[in-house]
């Protein structure tokens, strides 16, 4: 059973009043999480393919081609992982 | 003047490549890089070396304690201090701060007993008098910063008094890099009775210092960012004040003798001598040991060299970023006033965005608040990006990162 956590390596949450929620993929996985969010989520921007913003079922987060994103108006972790599921799973 | 180039061979790390692009390493004040010369001093102590200090007869153990004492007088000398007497190894500032908090501060700090705090301290010179003044009721004020970044001495005189019993201040921002006059502080806390702390991880490794020209009663800073292993930072504390505090943990090193007395039946204890008595437990030998091969490091470039690469360098980054118009920079624009922090926003980026733009070209900087939540709500900012510098940071590396904010200007 594939589960978030087999891309996932954390999920920080940064400081602060308005946080943000920074994923960080697996280092081994980060190309094939970068994949297959591209495929799902809709690319409103891509900055010199390093930085894709992207929106995904009315969430909008940036996704770097390093292997990260960034998630700004979701309020509490367990909304980022729902989001994840559905984008990876 | 000491030469970067040169001093790059000495760091294996800094040959590496991040996302295909050669690693700039740009985030120093969380923590620097390490030259071979430790890291061998670190592989050569297990592999020769190791042992448990000042607990056996054999020869292993005289080594390593001999090492370990050698390092107290090392990192002593280092910043001038009388003696490994007055250098007790913690893990870290954090530590040795929470020691004082704790050791000086539970006995000596009473209800109506104040504590002077600067609002651009890290949360590590926060937190544990915040968590004290709790459970013993004193109260802390907090010395105002002006709009540059630069602390307010006038508030500071203005809130001092005859109830202050300690003045909490760090030696060089971590947000900003200003140097404090931290000899000033503690002139102005001893015409009130009050001792200092003064939290010098930011300002041991990029100034030369001096604990007895500066007159502080307390001085903490850690190994790693100075070119040393983690997990290893030194108190200093006067011999007077140290003799006449109680420890901070007990067990391990910091005993001379534990009795049971037949009659009490109670165990009666005797402190080991300075520093022992405030590292419980078996210490961390080998961060001991590579930390004095990091200050032996350090002090063959000559601390002078380092302040004024690092200034040198500030100087001109600083200049080369106002050349960005998107990008805003904090605190003063005098770096011959500041260590080599730069800390900046980029309009319409949050920090994390542009950090991680510049980890996309192998540049690594920080963002967030930096452990200094309270400043950047002084100055209203969600958070910010911060560069710093070292003494293997050059020319080029900054034109890389002014060429890369560019780009990012453009996002």
């Amino acid at each position: 059973m594939v589960a978030i956590e087999d891309y996932v390596a954390r999920i920080e949450e940064t400081c602060g009043k308005e946080k943000d929620f920074i994923v960080i993929f697996k280092y081994d996985k980060k190309e094939q999480a970068v994949a297959k969010i591209l495929k799902k989520a809709k690319i409103e921007k891509s900055i010199s393919a390093i930085i894709f913003e992207l929106t995904f079922k009315n969430v909008s987060f940036r996704l770097y081609g390093t292997g990260k994103a960034i998630f700004r108006d979701l309020k509490d972790k367990s909304k980022v992982q729902k989001v994840l599921v559905d984008l990876l799973l | 003047m000491l030469d970067p180039y040169k001093i790059r061979e000495d760091f294996p790390i800094l040959k590496r490549k991040i996302n295909n692009h050669p690693l700039i390493y740009f985030d120093n004040a969380a923590t620097s890089q390490k030259p071979k010369q430790v890291i061998e001093a670190i592989r050569n102590f297990y592999e020769n070396h190791n042992a448990n200090v000042h607990r056996a007869v054999h020869t292993l153990s005289q080594e390593a304690s001999e090492l370990y004492e050698k390092a107290h007088e090392e990192v002593a000398n280092f910043i001038n201090a009388n003696g490994m007497e007055e250098m007790v190894f913690v893990r870290g500032t954090t530590e040795a701060i929470n020691l004082v908090a704790y050791a000086w501060g539970l006995r000596n700090l009473k209800k109506d007993d104040e504590v002077i705090v600067s609002l651009m301290e890290h949360h590590s010179n926060i937190v544990p008098w915040e968590i004290l003044s709790k459970l013993t009721g004193f109260n802390i004020k907090y010395i105002e910063v002006n709009d540059d970044g630069t602390l307010n001495y006038r508030a500071f005189e203005d809130i001092i008094s005859s109830k202050t019993k300690i003045v909490c201040v760090s030696h060089v921002s971590n947000f900003s890099g200003v140097i404090n006059d931290v000899k000033r502080v503690a002139r102005v806390a001893h015409e009130y009775d009050a001792l200092t702390i003064i939290d010098g991880a930011q300002s041991v490794p990029h100034l030369p210092i001096n604990v007895k020209d500066l007159d502080v009663d307390f001085f903490a800073f850690s190994g790693h960012k100075m070119l040393g292993p983690t997990g290893i930072g030194a108190l200093y504390g006067k011999r007077e004040i140290l003799e006449g505090m109680e420890p901070f943990q007990g067990g391990g090193e910091m005993i001379r003798e534990v009795s049971f007395n037949q009659v009490t039946r109670r165990c009666s204890i005797t402190w080991n001598d300075l520093p022992w008595k405030f590292e419980a437990g078996t210490p961390n030998v080998c961060g001991g040991v590579g930390l004095m091969e990091a200050v032996k490091y350090l002090r063959k470039l000559g601390m002078e060299n380092v302040k004024a690469h690092e200034c040198t360098l500030t100087e001109y980054a600083m200049q080369r970023m106002q050349e960005c118009q998107k990008v805003k920079i904090y605190g003063p624009k005098d770096a011959s006033v500041k260590c080599g922090i730069i800390p900046f926003n980029v309009e319409g980026l949050s920090s994390h965005d542009v950090a991680l733009f510049l980890d996309n070209y192998g540049i690594m900087i920080r963002s967030g608040f930096h452990c200094a939540q309270p400043l950047h709500e002084i100055f209203k900012l969600k958070s910010s990006a911060r560069v710093s510098f070292y003494i293997y940071s050059t020319r080029e590396e900054v034109d890389r990162f002014i060429e890369v904010l560019k780009e990012i200007e453009q996002v």
